[in-house]
């Protein structure tokens, strides 16, 4: 369980995470900005306090591997990278221009710190599972994080992956869906409805966890229930706001990809500060 | 016109067996299948590393994702379905997540060409080749016998990046032995000759070297290359076949429509125009049948590509 000082500090860190995001997006003048959004906590967690890594050494042997299966949301992903320290933060606003080391998807020998290219739809998880697998065949412990789109689930792949995953009892993987009921042609009920997408993860033999993915205290408990988990997989549930914490993003509702001019660039910019230092001002 | 001796296994056997021998030498070799791994010859390694052959079951989708997860992690992955599985169904998951991140995975198309033989079109794969030499660093070989395949996969264990190897169903007509070279991008100069060049690939090695025989007899002299490796291509043994002998055929067991033929087609028509013929499969589906019988069916006879060598002559 995390202390109130660490609940404090990993809403800063993704306070400082979506202001780096914006700072990517408004570089290129528009991008993913809903998916990028409703991953931020996770990312949060995953990289201020579960996972070993070490931004002076990204390709240390036994850093713990991510992978991020929903690839065009790397902006996120960039963000985070970047505030750790994995390389200097000038470089965010260049992101998607020409000669760019950071791809509209993310790209393993382009950027310090991605382990995995991805971003072709489905297939981030099984690579997450060969991962997985690696470590088991060499007796290895690192642990493996992917992070999936709710509506690239639509997707076989994810299945055949999700199955095999489970014959193999790998409990070193982690998949988290970030379920935002929102795909690029709309709401994901109405477009190909997951239905109970925990449900399915457990029915293929998961240990599946579902919790506020904007809760990052909730998000680390679920990922010490999955350490805690022998013999099988964890996918954790995310439930999740498109867009969350970029206004207009939330108030346009369907916010897949979008537009940040100058003013939003500073509008945004703004808010997470107020959020910063509201949360500075919070008793540890 | 020289015969050659049916082998008693084929290429997949060849395959398996190259790599159980690797894994034996290094702890990082890894075989994965998608329900095939016995098919593409990684039984003896299963069974002496039972954690080192994966597989996953009958989703080539997720054994493409899950070598390159396995290649990310510092494996040396030797994979394999059918061809059409392979170079189709999961094409996009080797280029994307394979060939782009330069993974080392080698993947083997089994049953590719005709070799499906009575299989029949859904698992036939004329069109392998010509797919797979699409993907930038890729490599693409079709190793015409046992010998020569066991020398190909060993020294493509030595290449990190991917690869595309064509394997064969049943055992094929034996026409090398260990000391067989590989070089990617390396022709072989079989046998020489000075009025044309016969440029072979996998099977279709022995069909050339036989109509070089029956051409033989009719004063004609013909080199014979062996191209197994489609990509990366020797440019130079085929400008030098062009300046030397003047005209070239081209021999392979797969579509025309780019293939070897269309690879060899590309260097001539921008470096050096010479009369040329391709001998393939034509833009048709093929049908079921006995491997050697469909590829005379479908235009690759010992006659057709002596036709096409008196025609190429008759363009000079």
């Amino acid at each position: 369980m995390l202390t109130k000082k660490e609940i404090k500090e990993l809403n800063i860190f993704a306070c400082e995470i979506r202001k780096a995001t914006f700072s990517a997006i408004h570089g290129a003048g528009r991008g993913h900005i809903g998916g990028a959004m409703s991953m931020v906590e996770a990312l949060a967690v995953l990289y201020g306090k579960e996972m070993k890594i070490d931004p002076k050494e990204p390709r240390m042997p036994e850093r713990d591997r991510f992978v991020l299966s929903k690839g065009h949301c790397g902006p996120s992903l960039y963000a985070t990278l970047a505030v750790k320290g994995f390389f200097p933060r000038e470089a965010l606003p260049t992101m998607n221009h020409g000669g760019t080391i950071l791809p509209s998807h993310v790209d393993r020998l382009k950027t310090p710190g991605i382990d995995f290219s991805a971003g072709s739809l489905g297939t981030g998880i099984s690579v997450a599972v060969g991962s997985a697998l690696g470590a088991k065949v060499k007796g290895l412990d690192y642990r493996t994080y992917c992070i999936v789109g709710d509506g690239e689930c639509d997707e076989g792949q994810v299945w055949e992956a999700a199955m095999f995953a489970a014959s193999k009892k790998l409990d070193n993987l982690v998949v988290l869906v970030d379920y935002n009921k929102q795909q690029l042609d709309g709401w994901t009920k109405d477009v190909c409805d997951l239905g109970d997408i925990g449900a399915k993860f457990s029915q293929f033999g998961w240990n599946t966890v579902e919790v506020d993915g904007h809760n990052v205290s909730a998000i680390y408990d679920a990922l010490e229930a999955a350490r805690a988990c022998k013999g099988q997989p964890t996918a954790i549930i995310l439930d999740t706001v498109k867009g969350k914490g970029c206004s207009y993003a939330e108030k346009a509702g369907l916010c897949h990809h979008l537009d940040m001019t100058d003013e939003q660039f500073a509008q945004e910019t703004a808010l997470q500060d107020a959020r910063i230092d509201a949360l500075r001002k919070e008793e540890d | 016109m020289r015969q050659f001796e049916r082998e008693k296994k084929s290429t997949r056997d060849a395959y398996g067996n190259a790599v159980h021998e690797l894994a034996k030498q290094d702890p990082t070799v890894i075989g994965i299948g998608a329900d095939t791994t016995n098919n593409i010859g990684l039984k003896g390694m299963a069974k002496e590393f039972p954690d080192r052959v994966i597989n996953v079951g009958i989703a080539e989708q997720n054994m493409m994702g899950t070598a390159a997860g396995l290649a990310a992690t510092g494996f040396k992955v030797f994979g394999g379905s059918f061809g059409p599985f392979v170079a189709m169904r999961s094409l996009e998951q080797f280029r994307t997540f394979i060939a782009y991140p330069h993974l080392n995975v080698k993947m083997a198309g089994g049953m590719g060409g005709l070799s499906a033989a009575n299989e029949g079109v859904t698992h036939q794969c004329p069109e392998d080749m010509a797919i797979m030499r699409t993907i930038p660093g890729n490599i693409v070989v079709y190793p015409a016998d046992m010998a020569s395949c066991d020398v190909i996969v060993k020294k493509l264990s030595t290449i990190p990046g991917p690869a595309y190897i064509r394997l064969g169903k049943f055992p094929f007509l034996k026409v090398f032995d260990e000391n067989y070279t590989f070089e990617p991008g390396k022709a072989n100069l079989l046998e020489d000759g000075t009025d044309l060049t016969l440029i072979a690939c996998g099977t279709t090695i022995t069909r050339c070297l036989q109509a070089k025989d029956v051409l033989a007899e009719e004063g004609i002299s013909a080199r014979v290359l062996d191209m197994s490796c489609i990509k990366p291509l020797d440019e130079n043994a085929v400008l030098a076949a062009a300046k030397e002998t003047g005209a070239i055929v081209t021999v392979e067991e797969g579509t025309i429509l780019g293939g070897l033929g269309s690879a060899v087609a590309e260097v001539l028509v921008e470096q050096a125009l010479v009369p040329m013929q391709r001998v393939g499969v034509r833009d048709v589906f093929t049908e079921s049948g006995d491997h050697d019988p469909l590829m005379d069916k479908y235009g690759l006879s010992v006659a057709d590509i002596v036709s096409a060598a008196k025609a190429v002559l008759a363009r000079k």
